[in-house]
């Protein structure tokens, strides 16, 4: 069984119809791609998946269990959790309190036992530090814990939004555009850390690129969508050298 | 206990108590004069009641325009009980700040579950609305005294109690924003998408935040009471709502350190400077208005990071629990 | 007093408070802000009114217009100072600083007229109408007719000017607006000038019907105004017109059958269920947050 399975997903805004039957299929363990020009609908293929927008028809399926339709928090509690294509960080809060968002429903103490401080806030507060510092230190950012989020810079911003995300102890990561703005170094850097995520937590990653390099080097598969359908699908660099799919990048 | 008894711990204990030396030392040897000494209540009310507001305003993001009407709701419940139930003191006023943090706990609730699912500029307006219709009822109402006010209640309040219950507020505010709750509603005010792809349950901390708040507002409206002795409807309007909302700006949104130093000083500038008591209300827009500009500004950003940078030495960059510049 | 009598005191009411919440509704609907001051606009607009009138001695008409003129360059004072700074901060801070202007306003007229509540002499001298037992008085008349032509005529303007079109587009998107090479600032300047021009002949009208001035004349019917403008949909000018009217009326009836003291609670209550309902009012556009 595959632990994603989209089918036939439709999303009409007002007669524009956004995503046409659109299909998915991701096997635990992978690192597939969704790429396609821009307004090609794969944002909202990943709001779909994350319940921001409600599909117009459609299934989704989490490792058996349906989902579709429901609301985000409930998603992120099933197992999908994602990053922004604009950084969405808590950016008032410090590095590692970030982090310990993304570990709040993991915990189970009360707001009383908050309040008046009893034994059961310190142990598992310890936990929650010792657990971000963990994450953090994957992707080298333990020596920031303490700054404020804002004040990182841009590359660490986008990483520390993806140690968010893995806070929640997910069993999909969406990554929208994750190299977006990023120099090649910085590119290169992060190709290694989301390999890295994916051997380390053996986790399922989904991303969205438009960094040809970046989806051809790390990608196992990959799933082309032009004008809100599928153009193609398939193995990496068989998708990548498809005259269809060049067509529609660089247009005729 | 060792981990109560962190630095940073013993350092706000001590404080406190060197404070509470300090009043009482002030009281006893008569160097505060009367009028001054009759001030100390109305500074812990304020900061109670700037401290809960700052939980809504300051760390969860949402204007709430409506904090004065918990405080009537809470001191008419608490007023009323001890003005009717005839039992001692030491045991009434305990009982009698529970129900008025409770009361207002309650339409908190009642207040918050509709209310919450607007956002911004609406939830504003709605909270000033119910704060005007709970002004209107208890204006109408026999049981609360009417316009003419609610007579007879015991003059309990002194500083020794408010300063506990104003440490308590202050202890009890700053634990749950240091727990995972606070978090999750310091998140929300961040970035509330981003908020809700963690899992985080916005409506539940919305609703806590604003409930909290609400309780503590409740319970300083019950010691104002039991410190004037009459309670009137007129005192609960808007502009008092404004007045605790102008301590929370000047002070910082988010903190609450900033809160009880801001509560301090607007509650004795009208009485320092005499003179200018017309001026009160221009001085309270002018710090509004330039607060807000100020905190935008980019430049005075910089500036403030430049004068804590100096101030802090090594741990410069970024750290701490400062004011939260809220962007757009 | 029989039913339709009060119906109609409820429509002189509801027709103050549609002009006013023209204003609001389009300085919302353009700038996207609450600006809390719009009542204290009112107020001013009142006191230029009757010092023109009375201290300086000028026909009703020069102080009507001296009124308008001064309301207009305030707005934009206002909102070069208080509100241009914060064109990119979040609308929590945008409102604190309206509110604090709100209460700046106040505090001068205190300072400069004192509390006590100056008499004005009505600018509108036209006679009622008696139709019947029934009975209009000259201001409502005009009031009436002022309020739709105005209504009229701001819808006209937006639709069919090049200055209206370029509100349209700031209140869409200020950035897009601003590459289309629409002067923003300049647009959102004219937004407040004719928003706070408005304020002015609502306030003299508002002065003639109600006989009286004071520093805190503004504030409460400003508060109604928004709550006519939410209740009509925020941004539409019918809107605006309909939920003053309704508000009037709604006003007008709980005092005369249910209680004088109540009447605002009842106000805010018809805000609170329409909000909680149907945020986007009566005749409003709903809006999706993009993500």
């Amino acid at each position: 069984m595959s632990l994603l399975e989209v089918n036939n997903l439709t999303i009409i805004f007002g007669g524009l119809r956004a995503v046409d039957g659109f299909n998915l299929k991701i096997e635990k363990g992978q690192l597939y791609g969704l790429i396609g020009p821009n307004g090609a609908g794969k944002t909202t293929v990943f709001n779909m998946l994350t319940g921001v927008y409600k599909p117009t028809s459609g299934k989704i399926t989490l490792d058996g269990e349906d989902i579709t339709g429901k609301s985000t928090i409930e998603i992120n509690r099933k197992g999908i959790a994602r990053t922004f294509q604009n950084i969405r960080l808590f950016h008032n809060m410090t590095v590692l309190d970030n982090v310990k968002v993304g570990l709040n429903n993991q915990k189970k103490y009360s707001v009383g036992e908050g309040l008046f401080r009893l034994p059961r806030y310190f142990k598992e507060e310890k936990e929650m530090d010792e657990k971000a510092l963990a994450l953090l230190s994957v992707f080298d950012l333990d020596q920031e814990k303490d700054f404020l989020a804002s004040n990182l810079p841009y590359g660490k911003q986008r990483k520390l939004e993806i140690a968010r995300a893995l806070a929640t102890n997910p069993k999909l990561l969406l990554l929208d555009e994750p190299a977006a703005g990023m120099n090649p170094n910085e590119t290169a850097e992060l190709m290694e850390t989301i390999h890295f995520v994916r051997d380390r937590f053996g986790m399922t990653i989904l991303l969205i690129e438009h960094d040809m390099k970046l989806v051809g080097g790390i990608c196992e598969e990959v799933t082309v969508l032009n004008f809100g359908k599928e153009l193609a699908h398939g193995e990496t660099s068989k998708v990548l050298n498809n005259p269809e799919v060049i067509k529609a990048y660089l247009g005729e | 206990m060792k981990k109560l008894l962190n630095k940073k711990n013993i350092i706000s204990i001590v404080s406190a108590a060197l404070i509470y030396i300090l009043i009482t030392y002030l009281v006893s040897s008569g160097i505060l004069s009367r009028h001054y000494q009759s001030l100390l209540v109305p500074i812990g009310v304020n900061i109670i009641l700037a401290v809960s507001l700052n939980l809504t305003v300051g760390f969860l993001g949402e204007l709430t325009l409506g904090h004065a009407g918990f405080m009537s709701v809470g001191a008419y419940a608490g007023c009323l009980f001890t003005v009717y139930a005839n039992l001692p003191v030491y045991i009434e006023f305990p009982i009698a700040l529970m129900i008025g943090g409770l009361v207002a706990a309650i339409f908190g609730v009642i207040i918050g579950v509709p209310a919450l699912r607007l956002k911004g500029d609406y939830l504003a307006i709605v909270t000033l609305a119910f704060g005007e219709i709970i002004r209107s009822v208890v204006t109408n109402l026999e049981i609360t005294g009417g316009a003419g006010g609610l007579k007879g209640i015991e003059k309990t309040s002194n500083y020794t109690i408010v300063f506990v219950i104003a440490l308590i507020t202050i202890v009890m505010i700053s634990n749950l924003v240091h727990s995972r709750h606070g978090r999750a509603i310091c998140s929300i005010r961040d970035n509330i998408i981003a908020s809700e792809s963690v899992g985080i349950n916005i409506v539940y901390h919305k609703l806590l935040a604003f409930v909290i708040a609400a309780f503590f507002a409740g319970v300083a409206g019950v010691l104002y009471g039991h410190n004037l002795g009459i309670l009137k409807p007129s005192t609960f309007d808007f502009n008092k709502s404004i007045e605790i909302l102008v301590i929370v700006v000047l002070g910082g949104m988010g903190n609450i350190l900033g809160s009880i130093i801001s509560a301090t000083i607007i509650t004795l500038l009208p009485e320092v400077l005499r003179g200018l008591s017309d001026y009160r209300m221009l001085i309270y827009a002018v710090v509004l208005i330039a607060m807000m500009i100020l905190n935008t500004s980019p430049k005075f950003a910089e500036f403030k990071e430049n004068i804590a940078s100096k101030l802090k030495g090594k741990r410069s960059k970024g750290k701490g629990d400062g004011n939260v510049t809220i962007r757009g | 007093m029989g039913f339709i009598q009060q119906l109609i005191n409820g429509l002189e009411l509801g027709n103050i408070y549609a002009l006013m919440a023209l204003g609001y509704t389009m300085v919302y609907g353009i700038a996207k802000m609450l600006n809390f001051a719009h009542g204290d606009i009112i107020m001013v607009g009142a006191y230029t009114l009757s010092l023109v009138m009375t201290n300086v001695g000028m026909p009703p008409i020069i102080a009507i217009l001296a009124s308008v003129v001064v309301c207009s360059i305030l707005g934009v004072v206002i909102e070069k100072i208080a509100y241009k700074p914060l064109r990119n901060a979040s609308p929590l801070t945008v409102l604190i600083t309206a509110i604090g202007v709100s209460y700046f306003l106040q505090s001068v007229a205190l300072l400069i007229f004192g509390s006590n509540k100056r008499k004005v002499e009505s600018a509108i001298t036209m006679q009622g109408i008696s139709i019947g037992s029934l009975e209009l008085t000259g201001v409502s008349v005009v009031t009436l007719g002022v309020t739709l032509i105005i209504m009229i005529g701001l819808t006209l303007f937006i639709k069919k000017t090049k200055l209206g079109k370029a509100m349209l587009a700031v209140s869409e998107d200020k950035g897009a607006a601003q590459l289309m090479g629409i002067n923003v600032n300049q647009t959102i300047s004219i937004t407040f000038a004719i928003g706070s021009a408005l304020a002015a002949i609502a306030g003299v009208l508002f002065v003639s019907s109600y006989g009286f001035v004071g520093p805190y004349t503004g504030a409460l019917p400003g508060i109604k105004a928004f709550v006519a403008a939410v209740l009509g949909g925020i941004g539409s000018i019918p809107g605006a017109m309909l939920g003053g009217i309704l508000l009037g009326i709604i006003e007008s009836l709980s005092k005369a059958y249910i209680s004088t003291n109540l009447a605002d609670a009842i106000v805010f209550g018809v805000l609170i269920i329409v909000l909680l309902v149907k945020p986007s009012g009566l005749l409003g556009k709903v809006r999706m947050d993009k993500v």
